[in-house]
């Protein structure tokens, strides 16, 4: 079945702005957004299911390449499709309950689903200014999300997002006009065959620096991180799950990856920016989640070092093609990044739906104010059990395939040092998550929780789904389902600048 | 040179938004960056007495309609002039959430220093 392509990006839009239309509707109104709101995000989910495998091309209004914008699905793009929908699928269900503490729900799921349009329209864009513009739609919805409870946290949380965020997007703004002035092209297969006819200049260079720190503010690689564990812990709990989850990929890693393999084409010293960006990320992240007194800091700064292990995927794939060495081993290093952040995409933001169940029961997000929580939220402690046990890459769950994947590609190519890096920071992550079961779940119920219930209903639904797929997406690396949905990104990335060849032809054909 | 100057701007927007203690300050230095940007988009597609890019009768020669090679050499480019009106709407909206953002913390906390401005850490 072919989805026009434009409907991934139209349906969440138009919908998102009539949502607030129900508000004036009172109760009755209110339920009925929150039905739209979830059909909304459940037919997404079933529509990227859909596209998986496809290779197409779709130019907007007619216009053909290199004059109009077009759009591109690809491997890699429905992919990120897939991990967008299944994560904002699961954070809307969950907050068809969860935000009943907040008002001005429709206003919520308006910017929700603002910013699954933006990030929709970021992996199919295949035109570096449309890519512009829909990411500051998903930023500038996720700045007011992050700021949406109005106190004096997410106040502050929310400016200091908002001003990196917006710094990273006029940094990737003046990257465009660049390349624009110096190509004479915005889309992307174009400007691609033009860099390969005349090789990068110091204009493209300059270029592709600002690409990397731009779009590393967004991604939160260190040394770009500041903003990342006061906003993501601020926001509403599905939010932080969104942008812990899929948010920081699809603007900061995806739209990185896509620059530089596809478009620039990756070098040795891209290469190895890469890969130092994710090991500092990877053990810094690690080394400030463990300090952290805070239940959600805790899992901003743990997304911090997970960040860090799918860039030092992508780095390291990069580095091996770019040294034209064996591309089987390339190609596993990418495996190994992309593999990792589409079950990171779906471990964290179980985790971060969970920590949101805690917080509405006991009304803290204090570990040291917690404890013995097991009996009271046996659902919650399976299924953040179930999470801790994947992030810490315990068999079978999926945490441990990609973890596995990523070693073997590093000692296949000789970075033994990496793999031993992997490995340790690995064991910091399993410190950081044993610290939040032994303070949450295990130990004395302090007297003044005794009373709490745990919310069942659509946040319980949400999250044993994710709960299962944790348990199931090992599954992914079986070969029938590896050739259709992992093996088609990786070689997206793999077969780099043909990216441009490819588009071409295929726009011919249309 | 104006492409010197046009840098200095974004220097200076850059600077204003990371060194400055006042929210608002902060905001403009953003802003200032932005239409740094802006301005070196118009400044790719400009040309020296350019015409405007509009094609009228008098431009089109030939059967196929199509325009004349003076009107190709003379005109400016369009493209960067409908980029510069998007980033322009798109500045606005990010513009007027961080505006009410600042007001609604100066409600809050009573001030725009944002060396006051410290619950979270860590």
């Amino acid at each position: 079945m072919s989805i026009p392509l434009p409907v991934f990006i139209a349906v969440p839009l138009v919908t998102a702005f009539l949502l607030p239309v129900f508000s004036s509707l009172g109760r009755k109104g209110k339920a009925v957004a929150t039905v739209l709101a979830n059909f909304v995000t459940v037919s997404l989910l079933v529509m990227a299911v859909a596209s998986i495998g496809q290779f197409r091309v779709y130019e907007v209004g007619k216009w053909s390449i290199p004059l109009g914008i077009n759009l591109v699905l690809d491997g890699l793009s429905s992919l990120l499709l897939l991990a967008i929908s299944v994560v904002s699928a699961a954070a809307m269900l969950f907050s068809a309950r969860y935000m009943e503490q907040y008002t001005a729900k429709a206003k919520y799921l308006c910017l929700f689903l603002l910013m699954v349009a933006g990030m929709n329209g970021v992996v199919l864009s295949g035109d570096i200014f449309n890519l512009f513009v829909f990411l500051e739609i998903a930023s500038i919805a996720s700045y007011a999300l992050v700021g949406f409870g109005c106190e004096h946290e997410e106040l502050e949380a929310s400016f200091k997002y908002m001003v990196l965020g917006s710094i990273g997007s006029i940094f990737v703004l003046f990257a465009v006009a660049l390349v624009y002035g110096n190509t004479g092209s915005l889309n992307m297969a174009y400007i691609s065959k033009a860099i390969q006819g005349s090789g990068l200049n110091a204009g493209l260079s300059f270029a592709m620096a600002l690409f990397v720190v731009g779009f590393g503010l967004k991604a939160a690689l260190v040394p770009f991180h500041a903003w990342l564990p006061d906003a993501h812990p601020s926001a509403p709990a599905p939010i932080s799950a969104m942008l812990s989850g899929i948010l920081i990929k699809t603007l900061g890693i995806y739209a990185l990856a896509r620059v530089v393999f596809n478009v620039f084409g990756v070098s040795v010293s891209m290469g190895w920016l890469l890969v130092v960006l994710g090991l500092l990320s990877m053990v810094a992240g690690a080394f400030l989640a463990i300090g952290q007194e805070d239940f959600k800091r805790l899992l901003a700064y743990s997304s911090i070092s997970q960040i860090g292990y799918v860039v030092l995927g992508l780095g390291l794939g990069g580095l091996i093609i770019a040294r034209d060495g064996n591309v089987a081993w390339a190609s596993l290093a990418i495996l190994g990044g992309l593999f990792h952040l589409v079950n990171h995409a779906v471990y964290k933001s179980l985790l971060f739906l969970t920590s949101g169940s805690v917080q509405m029961s006991t009304g803290t997000r204090q570990l040291k104010q917690m404890g013995g929580l097991a009996e009271k939220l046996p659902f919650t402690r399976a299924t953040c059990t179930v999470a801790s046990a994947s992030i810490v890459g315990i068999p079978p769950f999926s945490g441990f395939w990609s973890k596995l994947i990523l070693v073997i590609a590093a000692v296949q190519a000789h970075f033994y040092w990496v793999a031993a890096i992997i490995v340790f920071v690995s064991l910091c992550t399993l410190i950081m998550y044993l610290k939040v079961q032994r303070y949450v779940f295990l130990g004395e119920l302090p007297e003044n929780l005794q009373q709490i219930k745990e919310n069942k209903g659509s946040m319980l639904v949400a999250m044993v789904f994710l709960a299962c797929l944790c348990g199931l997406m090992g599954l992914l690396l079986v070969p029938a389902l590896r050739s259709n949905i992992l093996q088609p990104a990786v070689d997206v990335l793999t077969d780099g600048i043909s990216y441009s060849a490819n588009v071409i032809k295929m726009s011919m054909k249309v | 040179m104006p492409y010197a100057l046009c840098f200095l701007l974004f220097v200076i927007g850059l600077y204003c938004a990371v060194v400055k203690k006042n929210m608002v300050k902060i905001v403009i230095g953003i802003m200032v960056m932005e239409y740094a940007v802006n301005l070196f988009l118009i400044m790719l597609g400009y040309r020296l007495g350019g015409i405007a890019p509009i094609v009228g009768k008098e431009d089109v020669a030939g059967a196929g309609g199509q325009v004349t090679d003076l009107f190709v050499s003379s005109s400016v480019d369009p493209l960067p002039q409908a980029l510069v009106l998007t980033a322009i709407v798109i500045s606005l909206g990010s513009l007027a959430l961080m505006i009410s953002i600042c007001i609604r913390t100066y409600e809050k906390y009573g001030t725009f220093d944002i060396t006051e401005i410290r619950r979270l850490k860590g």
